[in-house]
């Protein structure tokens, strides 16, 4: 296996360091600011590679992604209701989770793919906000029934508006507009001090992964082992369809990344006020305490060699 | 001076509600209130701010007794079985009852 990313060892310390109870930890407005400069980049990143090439037949691919962003959740669902024998609610709460992505993991992923060179088409970072939102939706639906009870306004302001679609959207349109010449000012921030501020952001989420670690057990290893074996199953629909959008290896890669990889800023925040039923410790303890960590040390290199072995077979 | 008396209306709560408890005070007429983040832990658990959502808010609303009561109903229907939720009220005194 290749050399760790030195990003995913400040989530190795924020973990340990969290475990030991050191007095750590990165004040709120901090992690805000460090998770808003994550999503801008990877938005203007994306925009700026998009400002120099035709758009050309994005429209079937965003139909595609889209439907992805429906199935796994529906896929998720009966598992974990029947096999699992989770109560309703928490059944399509966790789905709504795995469906939809975290944004962290493609960060880690796209710094991944830095260190490898590896590249990938500009538009993946669109993919991000189409994957986030569907899964979401079902989730509720699955949970609720299409409910006139349901505040959907509220909801979908919450959903539609949320800070990740809004940066990332908004990061993309701006690195389209401007290109590349006219960000050159802003990019010692956005793109020079990018991993610098991954690792921050890495660092906390270690502190917070440690501090849901403990319901890792308690929820009995069903949980623990949906944690570990979605994500898999998840990554190869995920290569299955960029084989469909007949993406370039770096894209398979990326868009195997966003399928297995599991929710814990958007779906928890809606989740919670759509489905209150729902036992929010269930899903945030899968995807963030058991999920994230295996997909940033584990998973990413895994879905780059199976991404390999399907290529080559 | 002369000192009038109202309703503090505290409740602690999940941060994640705050939206939802603002559109409620506002549909039952309160005519201002304060938020501010807050922590602690409870029989839900315990409750830090180091996370987005995690974290918890504390409401006051000072206001007349009717309306205390009617928002202190309206709370425990909606959210108590599903939510961590704290909610108390004590009497205070005013200097501008037509503020409140």
């Amino acid at each position: 296996m290749s050399q760790l990313d030195p990003v995913v060892l400040f989530f190795l310390l924020g973990l340990g360091a969290g475990l030991a109870r050191a007095e750590l930890k990165l004040p709120t407005a901090i992690y805000e600011f460090v998770s808003m400069i994550l999503l801008l980049s990877i938005g203007l990143k994306g925009g700026i590679q998009l400002s120099s090439q035709p758009l050309g037949t994005l429209l079937v691919d965003v139909v595609l992604v889209i439907l992805l962003g429906l199935l796994l959740p529906l896929l998720a669902f009966p598992v974990l209701r029947f096999v699992g024998r989770l109560p309703r609610p928490d059944a399509a709460s966790v789905a709504a989770h795995y469906g939809s992505v975290s944004v962290g993991t493609f960060a880690v992923a796209i710094s991944y793919a830095a260190v490898q060179s590896i590249e990938y088409e500009p538009f993946m970072p669109l993919f991000v906000v189409l994957l986030e939102v569907p899964a979401i939706l079902v989730g509720i639906v699955l949970a609720r029934g299409i409910s006139r009870r349901t505040r959907w306004r509220a909801l979908g302001r919450e959903i539609f508006l949320g800070k990740s679609v809004v940066l990332l959207l908004g990061g993309l349109l701006i690195g389209w507009i401007a290109g590349p010449q006219g960000l050159s000012s802003v990019e010692p921030l956005f793109f020079g001090l990018f991993k610098g501020v991954l690792a921050l952001f890495l660092l906390e989420m270690g502190l917070i992964a440690s501090a849901h670690l403990t319901g890792a057990l308690r929820y009995g290893f069903f949980l623990l082992g949906w944690g570990l074996v979605v994500p898999v199953v998840f990554a190869a629909i995920g290569i299955g369809f960029a084989q469909l959008m007949g993406l370039s290896p770096g894209g398979t890669l990326l868009l195997a990344v966003l399928a297995g990889s599991a929710s814990y800023i958007a779906a928890p925040a809606t989740l919670r006020v759509a489905v209150p039923e729902a036992n929010p410790a269930i899903s945030l303890t899968a995807s963030l305490a058991i999920t994230f960590p295996f997909n940033i040390i584990v998973g990413i290199p895994l879905y780059h060699r199976m991404t390999e072995a399907w290529l080559a077979g | 001076m002369q000192k009038h008396v109202r309703k503090l209306l505290t409740v602690v709560t999940e941060a994640s509600l705050e939206r939802s408890l603002v559109e409620d005070l506002r549909e039952l007429g309160a005519k201002g209130w304060t938020i501010t983040d807050a922590r602690g832990q409870g029989h839900r658990g315990k409750r830090s701010l180091d996370w987005e959502h995690g974290g918890n808010i504390r409401l006051e609303v000072i206001c007349d007794a009717a309306l205390a009561d009617r928002l202190a109903a309206h709370l425990r229907e909606h959210y108590y079985d599903n939510y961590a939720m704290v909610l108390f009220v004590l009497d205070v005194e005013v200097l501008r009852p037509e503020k409140f």
